[in-house]
């Protein structure tokens, strides 16, 4: 009785398995069989074009690369700082309450609503025009709620009694975050970072919101350059009617997909040595 | 005679409005071994956080009355409690080793006291894991993590991690609770030894453990201390019932 009941239920995860991994399978066998024929080193290094057989994602590949490493740059040392001021620091009043639900509410606020708020500050208030850095900006305040949680959740982990020990020995109170919580929450804050990122490389609506071009012939040279991304050339072209441009998107989600998944394997190699080391650092 | 090195005077430790210990008055002598005993409960552990200022780090917890560290105050404005608990190690009853190697776990202690020339820290790191007695277990593996050590081992190494930075006092709550018969008797073998250069407080449940090491037991029930002197008194001649009946394990 017992056993067949253990049975259905292995039968049933299973076949929930089997449909997401189907649909999954279908979706990238269509994609891989409309554009990787598409895929060539023209196709990498040209910008986009009237004519599709001509056009490229050089600019929209490298704006992904810039928006990416630059939201990085400006979401993980807030992040990382925040938790770590609301996990050591923050006494436990009403104020640190509400800014506790608050980041857990942001983390699920629609990706456009950021878009908008971008808009009207980064793009109108403070005058960065429709640049890579009211992008980066914009995408870092998108991201900022989940490097807040995962970080908080890894430091979290680390375990009082460690902490304890290193205060018995005199640590002050940066030493300890310095010297143990921090290394020792480097793997999960890191796990949350890459999260975090591979969600704004494909993020297209705020994108959208602050007025990104679509059609960029040109490598943006400045902070203050207007910028294109790859899910926004994948949106243009998918939206036009000819054919060979729908090819043209197939090709440029496998490369999206591509960049994605090398990012994601180059931070997993990271916090796999960084696992190992926490057992001998310096 | 012996000098005192920690004076409590009506010390009292409350938990919000929880009372956990009740005007507790005693000495600890240099060079002794002091034995903490008394029923789970019974406000040990608080006794002995308040002698490092560990209990500073626990939410809600608030302290009354004097702890003299040679003479001058520990809850004293000017005191640090950072420089305190250099002079005041702590060892706790769950082994706490880093998940760092065993060498950067000795180091630590001094690392973070800035101290970093490679020679002195490769002598010192020598030094307490041989006065931890765990030297001729580990020599040759210094750079492999603590976490590959036994249950016992991990305890002579938060022994020597606390020894390297030459603390005058070595709290120690149940440290010996995780451990078995044989390693158990390798830390009072330890401790024993170690007397000779530091002050030991010890907290146990054991009372042949505590028949055994201590030089003074204080007896606690209740958050009070209900008798307090040389092993002797407490074991063979105490002076209170309650004493009698706890030491004799008639209940706890
Ligand atoms: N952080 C805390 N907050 C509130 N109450 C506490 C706290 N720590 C201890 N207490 C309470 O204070 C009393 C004394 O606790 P303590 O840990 O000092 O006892 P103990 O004698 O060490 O016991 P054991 O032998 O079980 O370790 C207990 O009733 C406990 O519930
Ligand atoms: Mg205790």
């Amino acid at each position: 009785m017992r056993k067949s009941a253990d049975r259905l239920f292995i039968a049933g995860a299973l076949a929930a398995l089997g449909v997401a991994l189907l649909t999954l399978s279908s979706l990238l066998v269509t994609v891989l069989f409309d554009g990787l024929s598409r895929i060539d080193m023209q196709f990498l290094t040209s910008f986009p074009s009237r004519k599709p057989e001509e056009a490229g994602i050089l600019s929209s590949l490298v704006g992904s690369i810039y928006l990416t490493g630059l939201t990085a740059l400006i979401a993980v040392p807030l992040g990382i700082g925040s938790a770590v001021y609301l996990e050591q620091y923050a006494k436990k009043n009403w104020f640190n309450l509400l800014m506790e639900i608050n980041i857990g509410t942001l983390a699920g606020v629609p990706s456009i609503i950021y878009g908008l708020l971008g808009l009207g500050l980064f793009v109108r208030i403070l005058h960065f025009d429709r640049s890579l850095l009211a992008g980066s900006c914009t995408l870092a305040l998108l991201i900022l709620p989940i490097v807040i949680l995962a970080s908080r959740e890894a430091i979290r982990t680390v375990s009082h009694d460690l902490q304890h020990g290193a205060f018995a020995l005199g640590a002050t109170e940066s030493q300890v975050i310095r010297r143990v919580v921090f290394p020792l929450a480097l793997p999960g804050i890191l796990t949350g970072v890459i999260l975090a990122l591979s969600r704004a490389i494909g993020e297209t609506a705020p994108l959208i919101a602050i007025g990104a071009l679509t059609y960029i012939a040109f490598l943006p040279d400045s902070l203050f350059a207007p910028f294109t991304a790859l899910p926004i050339q994948i949106f243009n072209w998918v939206s036009r009617p000819q054919p060979a441009f729908h090819e043209n998107a197939a090709a440029g989600i496998i490369i999206l997909l591509v960049t994605t998944l090398l990012f994601n394997a180059a931070a997993i190699l990271i916090r796999n040595s960084l696992y190992s080391r926490s057992a001998r650092p310096s | 005679m012996k000098q005192i090195t920690l004076d409590i005077r009506s010390l009292h430790v409350y938990y919000d409005s929880f009372h956990a210990v009740n005007n507790v008055s005693m000495t600890i002598l240099e060079h002794t071994i002091t034995s903490i005993i008394g029923p789970s409960g019974c406000g040990k552990s608080s006794f002995l956080r308040v002698m490092n200022r560990m209990n500073d780090l626990v939410p809600h917890a608030r302290i009354m009355g004097e702890v003299l560290f040679r003479g001058a105050n520990i809850y004293a404005k000017d005191m640090c409690e950072i420089e305190l608990r250099r002079r005041i190690g702590m060892v706790f009853q769950k082994p706490n080793p880093f998940p760092f190697s065993i060498f950067d776990n000795v180091a630590f202690g001094l690392r973070i006291q800035k101290k970093h020339n490679k020679t002195f820290l490769r002598e010192r790191v020598e030094e307490s894991l041989r006065r931890a007695a765990l030297w001729d277990e580990v020599y040759d593996r210094l750079h492999q993590s603590a976490l590959e050590l036994s249950g016992g081992q991990q305890q002579r190494l938060c022994i020597a991690r606390a020894l390297a930075i030459y603390p005058d006092i070595l709290l120690m709550d149940e440290p010996c609770a995780s451990l078995d018969p044989k390693a158990t008797k390798r830390i009072e073998e330890l401790l024993e030894k170690l007397k000779e250069e530091i002050t030991i407080v010890i907290v146990t449940h054991n009372m042949q453990q505590a028949r055994r090491i201590s030089d003074y037991v204080a007896f606690f029930h209740t958050g009070e201390l209900v008798e307090w002197g040389t092993s002797e008194d407490i074991f063979d001649h105490p002076q209170k019932q309650l004493t009698k009946e706890y030491t004799q394990g008639l209940f706890g």
